[in-house]
């Protein structure tokens, strides 16, 4: 590592330390004042945690870098409407979740793939009968145990469309309210929690072949 | 003992959320849990939605994850210089 490089490091570890040992209060009063110094430590501290968030929500590193960026600078130019009722993690938060939703209804691609393939099957008269559903080998702490559930998990949420897979995440991960939820995706309560219930059915579909108990001969 | 006929499978799971999260009438509620109790299919389809459920949700909580992980350098540099050009 060289020199420059080695300084750059050691000015980042204290931009971002800085936040956490200056007060919240001391921290927005910089902000406000435009000081780019409290900005810095204000994206060291907090862009990791919103940079895996994004991540998560836009599947693609260029579009979650963006999201970022668009974030701080979002909330550089409200700084002054921050009434500090909420620590300024979870405003950032919500602020960047906003933007990786307004990117995913922004994309401009192919029709979204429909969730019905991915939703159970019955026969005419409505019952699972002709295909019962099997057992699966463990609990979720029993299946968690293993090294590469999380993985698989992780790859058949990506697997489920935008529209359905943004509400899990919203729900299920960022552990929004279903009102937030709502409010963020634009849509009614309702909606949200029919959307959350196919997003856990289509879920459910996926991980079976992973983890179906084997049936006994 | 009720002779109306069972809800169906479909039934119950398409609505299978409300049931989970308390929001049916009692009445309603009741013809949810006269079919779970000669329906196995749906008794596993509900162990199964709720193993998925707290699958999904535990996704990211790997506790082998690296922590303190730094946003990367150019992201830094290009977010302050986006600052200060709208400064």
């Amino acid at each position: 590592m060289n020199v420059q490089k080695s300084r750059s490091m050691a000015e980042a570890r204290s931009a971002s330390s800085q936040w956490g040992t200056d007060s919240e209060a001391s921290q927005l009063g910089a902000l406000r004042r435009g000081e780019e110094k409290a900005f810095e430590a204000m994206v060291r501290s907090f862009g990791p945690r919103l940079l895996s968030v994004a991540r998560r929500f836009l599947r693609d590193e260029e579009d979650a870098r963006d999201a970022v960026q668009e974030g701080f600078l979002s909330a550089y130019r409200s700084i002054g409407t921050f009434q500090g009722g909420s620590q300024i993690s979870t405003w950032l938060h919500r602020i960047v979740v906003n933007a990786c939703l307004m990117r995913l209804r922004s994309r401009q691609r192919k029709p979204e793939e429909s969730i019905e393939e991915l939703l159970p099957r019955f026969a005419e008269d409505g019952h699972q009968v002709a295909h019962p559903t099997p057992e699966w080998e463990g609990s979720a702490e029993e299946l968690l145990a293993r090294r590469e559930t999380r993985e698989m998990v992780r790859e058949a949420i990506d697997r489920l469309p935008d529209s359905y897979r943004a509400v899990l995440l919203l729900r299920d991960i960022e552990e929004l309210s279903t009102e937030e939820a709502a409010r963020l995706v634009g849509i009614t309560e309702n909606a949200v929690k029919i959307r959350l219930h196919r997003a856990r059915q289509a879920l459910r579909t996926l991980l079976e072949p992973q983890f179906r108990r084997a049936p006994a001969w | 003992m009720s002779t109306r006929p069972y809800i169906t499978c479909r039934e119950l799971i398409e609505f299978l959320h409300l049931y989970l999260d308390q929001e049916l009438p009692p009445d309603r509620r009741a013809e949810f849990d006269r079919h779970l109790a000669v329906c196995d299919s749906c008794v596993h389809y509900i162990e199964t939605y709720k193993t998925a459920s707290a699958l999904g949700r535990n996704a990211w909580t790997d506790p082998e994850a690296p922590v303190g992980e730094d946003v990367p350098e150019e992201l830094v540099t290009a977010i302050l210089a986006a600052r200060r050009s709208r400064a």
